[in-house]
C-alpha cells in the first residue's frame, strides 16, 4: 500500500470514528433521557475498524438494566450502539454500588455471666470476669452492634504433678511442682485473667485425696492470686459431687466457678449447696446438643441462669474439633433466635487441643519442634471456637494466652484499616525463602 | 432467605423418568432425591448428559441447583481445583463444598534452582490422616522484578517442573500477559490475581481472551470490590471471578478482615445477593509484608490468618511458609471443616498395630469412628504400648451411641476376628473392650468363644489400665499362657 492512500485511509477512518463518537454520545445522550431521533443510521461494521484503546474512548455506554425498562425505540439505538461498541472494542465505565451491610435477625440474647467475686460482692477478687450478654454472633461487625463481653483466658492448675508436654515444663519450669507457684507464675509473669485448679489427686483411682485437702488448695490459691478461681475435679462423678460441695460451702461469696456437672452426676446431691453461694457452674454436655438442653434444664431446678456456663468440649486440630466447633455454631444460633436452654456463654477446655498426636509427638524434622507444634495447636484451636463465639478459655500454655489476647485486641478494634493499599505489599516484595 | 433446594418433584419431573439405572439408583426419583441433598451430580445421570433431547431439561436443573457462591475452575494439563460452589454459610446447614484450596507462592526474582526446589517441595507435600492424603493444591506466581520476560520464564519453568494449577499474581496486565502467551490455555488455566480499581478494564481484557478466571482486589474497600464484581461481571461479561477484599492484620485490620469475608459470604449465601457470590480468595501471606521481627513470629501469623480466613469462608488461600509446622493445621483443619456434618466419619474396620506388638500383646477393641479411633491410637502411642487394636465396622458411630444402636455387637466382634486372622496373630484369646461397652460384654464372650476383659472409659486411661492388668501374672490367670 503507496504512502498516500494510506494517509487517506487514516483520515478516512478518523472520520468514521468521529462519527462514531458523535452518535454513541447521541445514543448515551438519548438512553439517559429516554427519547431518541435516529436518522441515517446505517452502519457498515466492515468499514468500522477503529482501532482504539480502551482508555482513549471518552464515551459512556450506560449499562444494559437500564435498557431494560427503556421504549423499543431506545432498545433499537441501544442495539446500535452496542454493535458499535463491539468493533471500537468495549467500552466499560465503572458502573459503582454500594455494599450494604447484611441485616441479620436475632431477637434471643446470651446470659451474661460473673466469675469471682469482688470485695464488694463479698468476695476478695481484685478483678472479675463477665462474659456473654450476645445478642449476635460472635464477630458480627454491625454498625452499632457492640459486643457486650469479650472472651477471657485463664491459665491451667493441676494439684499435682502430672505428664505434660515439654513445651509447657519449659514454661513454668520448677513451679509445676507447687500448684501455688503455678498460679503465680501465670498470673504474674504470663498475664493469666483466670485460674483453673485442677483438683485432680481426688481422683480415687490416682490418690483419693480427700475434700478438705482440695479445700486447702483451693484456699492456697485464692490467697496467692486475686483473679477469678474455677475450681475443676477429677472426673469421677460420684467424687466430684463430694468434693464441690465441700469447696463450696468453705468459699461461699468467692464467686468460684464449678468445672464441671454433668448428667451422669447426681445433681441433686450437689446443686442445692451450689445455689446457697455465689458460686456459678460449667454445665459439660460433649458435643450434643439435646444433652446440653437436659442438663440445663435439670440444674435450673436449684442454680439460676445469669451462673450457668455450657462447655460443648472441643477436640484438637485433627481430633473432633469440627464437631465442636459446629455444636457450638448451632447452639449459639439457636441460642440467638430464642431457644432459652441454650442462652449461655461457652467455656472452652482448650487444654484438650494437646491431645492431638501431632501436638506432642516427636515427628520428622520437616514438621518442625514439637515446642512450637504443641502451642500452635492450643492457639489454633482455640481461634477456631473463638469464631463459633467462645467466651471463656482453659489454657495450658503462656503462647497461647498472649496471641489470644493480641487476636482479642484485634478484633475488638474498630474495623478499619489504617493503610488497606499494604494488603497487596506482598504481591510485589521479595520475601526470605525458606 | 438462604438457599433452598428444588423439591424432588420439580427435579423428577425434568429427569428422563425411564427409571434405568445407570445412576446406581432404583430409579429416577430416588435420584432426585439425593440430588437435591448434593449427595450426587446431574453427571451422574448418564441419559441426561449423554442424549440431546434432555439438554433442556439439563440446562434448566442446573440452573435450579447452581450454588449461589460460583464455582470457579483452575486447570493445569494434570490437575483440577475447583474453589467456591458453595450452598451454605454454615456447615450444618448442609456441608461446604469444594475444600479451601491451598496455594504455597514463587516468585521470578528467586533463582530456577530454588525454584525449582520449592515447586517440587510443594508437589511432594503429603500427611496421612485418617487414611486420607492431605495435600496442597495449587502454586502462586508472583512477579517481584515486574518485568514480563522474566515472570514468563518463571511460569514456563513453575508449568514444566509442576503438575499443580496457577495462580499468576501480578497487577500489572502485560507481565500477566506474558505469562498466559506462555501457559496457552485453555491446556493450563491459571488464576489471575487481581484486577483492581486502577487495572481492571485491561485485566478484564486479558480474561476474557484467554478464557480464564479473574480474582478482583480491593483492599479496604467494599464498595469497590463489589462495583469491580458488577461491572466485570455484567458489563464485560466475565463469568469466572473471585473476590478478595485484603487481608489485614493488627488493630483496625483484622476486624476488617474478618468483618469483610464473613459479610461477603453472608451476603451470597443468605440475600443470595449476585455481586458478592463469587469464591473468596485470602492471602495469608501479606503477614509477611506486613509484619517484621523474628521469622517464627511471622509464621506463627501467617498459620492463624490461613486457620482463620478458611474457617471464615476462603475458598482459596496464598500462603508462603513451606515448613511443616506451619502447614500441617492448615491441612488438617481443612479436612475437618469440610467434612459432611450428617455423616459420621469412619475409617476401615481391621486389625491395626499399635507399637510393636507380639503374640502376647493385648488386643484393644474399638469402633471405626474415625475420631473414636483417632483418640485411642493416640492414646495407646502416647502411652507407649504394644498392642493390636482391633477395629469394628459400626458404620462409623462412637462406642456408646454404637452399643446403644446395636452396631458394636457380639456377632460384629466375631466377624471382624475372622476376617482379619486374629487367632494366628496372638496366642491368648483375651480381648480388652472399651469402658463404654461393658454392656456388651457377655454376648462378645458368647459369640467369640474369647475372655473378656472390660477397660477403661476413656482411651487416656489405656496405658495406666494395662500397667495394672496385662501383667505377667494376670496375663498367667486368664489364659493359662
Ligand atoms: S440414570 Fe438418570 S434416567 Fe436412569 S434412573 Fe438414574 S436418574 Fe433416572
Amino acid at each position: 500500500m503507496s504512502k498516500v492512500s494510506k494517509s487517506v485511509k487514516d483520515e478516512l477512518k478518523a472520520r468514521q470514528e468521529a462519527t462514531v463518537y458523535s452518535l454513541l454520545a447521541k445514543i448515551t445522550e438519548a438512553l439517559e433521557k429516554g427519547v431518541i431521533e435516529l436518522y441515517n443510521v446505517e452502519i457498515e461494521s466492515d468499514e468500522l475498524e477503529v482501532r482504539l484503546t480502551p482508555q482513549q474512548i471518552p464515551v459512556v455506554v450506560t449499562p444494559p438494566q437500564v435498557v431494560t425498562e427503556a421504549k423499543p425505540e431506545v432498545k433499537a439505538a441501544y442495539e446500535v450502539a452496542k454493535a458499535v461498541e463491539v468493533i471500537a472494542k468495549k467500552v466499560v465505565e465503572l458502573v459503582r454500588i454500594a455494599f450494604e451491610e447484611p441485616k441479620p435477625q436475632f431477637s434471643g440474647r446470651v446470659v451474661e455471666v460473673r466469675l469471682g467475686a469482688s470485695r464488694k460482692d463479698g468476695g476478695s477478687r481484685d478483678r472479675v470476669i463477665v462474659i456473654g450478654g450476645h445478642t449476635m454472633p460472635a464477630y458480627y461487625y454491625l454498625v452499632g452492634y457492640k459486643p457486650p463481653h469479650p472472651p477471657a483466658f485463664g491459665g491451667d492448675v493441676f494439684d499435682m504433678r502430672i505428664g505434660l508436654p515439654r513445651a509447657v515444663k519449659l514454661a513454668f519450669g520448677d513451679a509445676l511442682d507447687n500448684p501455688v507457684e503455678w498460679a503465680r507464675v501465670w498470673v504474674e509473669k504470663y498475664g493469666a485473667e483466670a485460674v483453673d485448679i485442677h483438683l485432680i489427686s481426688t481422683d480415687p483411682i490416682i490418690k483419693d485425696a480427700s475434700p478438705e485437702e482440695a479445700i486447702k488448695t483451693v484456699d492456697a490459691i485464692l490467697q496467692a492470686v486475686k483473679v477469678p478461681v474455677i475450681v475443676g475435679g477429677s472426673g469421677n462423678p460420684e467424687k466430684d459431687v463430694k468434693v464441690f460441695k465441700k469447696v463450696v460451702e468453705a468459699f461461699p461469696s468467692e464467686g468460684l466457678t464449678i468445672n464441671s456437672l454433668n448428667l451422669d452426676m447426681k445433681l441433686e446431691d450437689v446443686c442445692p449447696y451450689i445455689a446457697k453461694t455465689n458460686a456459678t457452674v460449667i454445665d459439660f454436655s460433649p458435643m450434643d446438643l439435646d444433652k446440653a438442653e437436659q442438663i440445663n434444664r435439670k440444674v435450673y431446678d436449684w442454680i439460676p441462669r445469669e451462673r450457668i456456663v455450657l462447655d460443648l468440649n472441643i477436640g484438637g486440630i485433627g481430633y473432633g474439633t469440627e464437631y465442636g466447633f459446629t455444636a457450638m455454631e448451632r447452639a449459639r444460633l439457636s441460642a440467638l433466635i430464642g431457644n432459652e436452654l441454650l442462652q449461655h456463654p461457652f467455656n472452652v477446655g482448650a487444654a484438650n487441643a494437646w491431645g492431638a498426636r501431632e501436638a506432642w509427638i516427636t515427628m520428622d524434622p520437616y514438621w518442625g519442634p514439637k515446642e512450637v507444634r504443641g502451642p500452635l495447636w492450643e492457639t489454633l484451636t482455640s481461634l477456631i471456637c473463638l469464631l463459633a463465639g467462645a467466651d471463656y478459655y482453659m489454657l495450658v500454655h503462656p503462647l497461647t494466652v498472649k496471641t489470644m489476647k493480641a487476636v482479642r485486641e484485634y478484633l475488638f478494634s474498630e474495623p478499619k484499616p489504617r493503610e488497606p493499599e499494604k494488603a497487596l505489599d506482598w504481591l510485589s516484595k521479595s520475601l526470605p525463602v525458606i | 432467605m438462604p438457599w433452598k433446594p428444588p423439591t424432588p418433584i420439580e427435579v423428577y419431573q425434568l429427569l428422563p423418568k425411564t427409571n434405568c439405572g445407570r445412576c446406581g439408583e432404583a430409579n429416577c426419583m430416588a435420584f432426585a432425591v439425593r440430588l437435591i441433598s448434593l449427595e450426587v451430580k446431574l453427571e451422574d445421570c448418564p441419559p441426561l448428559i449423554e442424549e440431546e433431547r434432555y439438554r433442556g431439561s439439563y440446562e434448566k436443573l442446573r440452573g435450579l441447583l447452581s450454588p449461589p457462591i460460583k464455582e470457579v475452575v483452575l486447570r493445569s494439563p494434570k490437575r483440577i481445583v475447583k474453589i467456591g460452589g458453595k450452598y451454605v454459610l454454615f456447615r450444618h446447614e448442609l456441608k461446604y463444598h469444594n475444600p479451601t484450596a491451598i496455594a504455597v507462592d514463587v516468585d521470578d526474582s528467586m533463582e530456577t534452582e530454588v525454584i525449582i526446589k520449592r515447586v517440587k517441595m510443594i508437589e511432594g507435600f503429603e500427611y496421612e490422616y485418617v487414611g486420607q492424603k492431605l495435600k496442597l493444591d495449587a502454586i502462586a506466581v508472583r512477579s517481584v522484578t515486574n518485568d514480563p520476560k522474566k515472570f514468563a520464564k518463571t511460569v514456563y519453568t513453575v508449568a514444566e517442573n509442576s503438575t499443580l494449577p496457577l495462580i499468576l499474581c501480578s497487577t500489572n496486565p502485560t507481565v500477566v500477559e506474558a505469562a498466559l502467551d506462555v501457559l496457552n490455555p485453555p491446556h493450563h488455566r491459571p488464576l489471575i490475581y487481581a484486577a483492581t480499581k486502577d487495572n481492571w478494564r485491561e485485566m478484564a481484557e486479558i480474561a476474557k481472551r484467554f478464557d480464564v478466571p479473574l480474582t478482583i482486589t480491593a483492599p479496604g474497600d467494599l464498595d469497590m470490590l463489589v462495583s469491580l464484581a458488577k461491572t466485570l461481571s455484567e458489563d464485560m461479561e466475565l463469568k469466572e471471578l473471585a473476590l478478595d477484599p485484603g487481608c489485614l492484620v493488627g488493630v483496625g485490620g483484622l476486624s476488617y478482615t474478618i468483618r469483610a469475608y464473613s459479610w461477603l459470604r453472608y451476603k451470597a449465601a443468605y440475600d443470595l445477593w449476585r455481586y458478592a457470590g463469587y469464591p473468596l480468595v485470602g492471602t495469608p501471606i501479606s503477614v509477611w509484608a506486613q509484619m517484621g521481627g523474628d521469622l517464627r513470629d511471622v509464621m506463627w501469623w501467617e498459620a492463624i490468618l490461613a486457620v482463620m480466613l478458611m474457617t471464615r469462608y476462603a475458598d482459596l488461600i496464598i500462603v508462603h511458609s513451606l515448613d511443616g509446622w506451619v502447614l500441617l493445621p492448615q491441612v488438617m483443619w481443612r479436612f475437618q471443616l469440610y467434612t459432611d456434618p450428617r455423616k459420621p466419619v469412619s475409617v476401615p474396620p481391621g486389625l491395626r498395630e499399635i507399637g510393636k506388638p507380639d503374640e502376647m500383646s493385648p488386643v484393644l477393641v474399638t469402633t471405626n469412628y474415625a475420631l473414636t479411633y483417632s483418640l485411642v491410637l493416640s492414646d495407646a502411642e502416647k502411652a507407649k504400648v504394644n498392642a493390636w487394636l482391633l477395629v469394628i465396622d459400626t458404620e462409623g458411630l462412637a462406642v456408646d451411641v454404637s452399643v446403644a444402636g446395636r452396631k458394636f455387637t457380639g456377632d460384629k466382634v466375631a466377624e471382624t476376628i475372622k476376617s482379619t486372622g486374629l487367632e494366628k496373630r496372638v496366642s491368648h484369646r483375651v480381648l480388652i473392650i472399651p469402658g463404654k461397652a461393658a454392656r456388651v460384654s457377655g454376648e462378645v464372650e458368647d459369640m467369640t468363644k474369647w475372655r473378656v476383659l472390660v477397660g477403661p472409659t476413656d482411651s487416656s486411661e489405656i496405658g495406666k489400665w494395662l500397667e495394672k492388668n496385662w501383667t505377667p501374672e494376670k496375663i498367667k490367670e486368664l489364659t493359662g499362657l
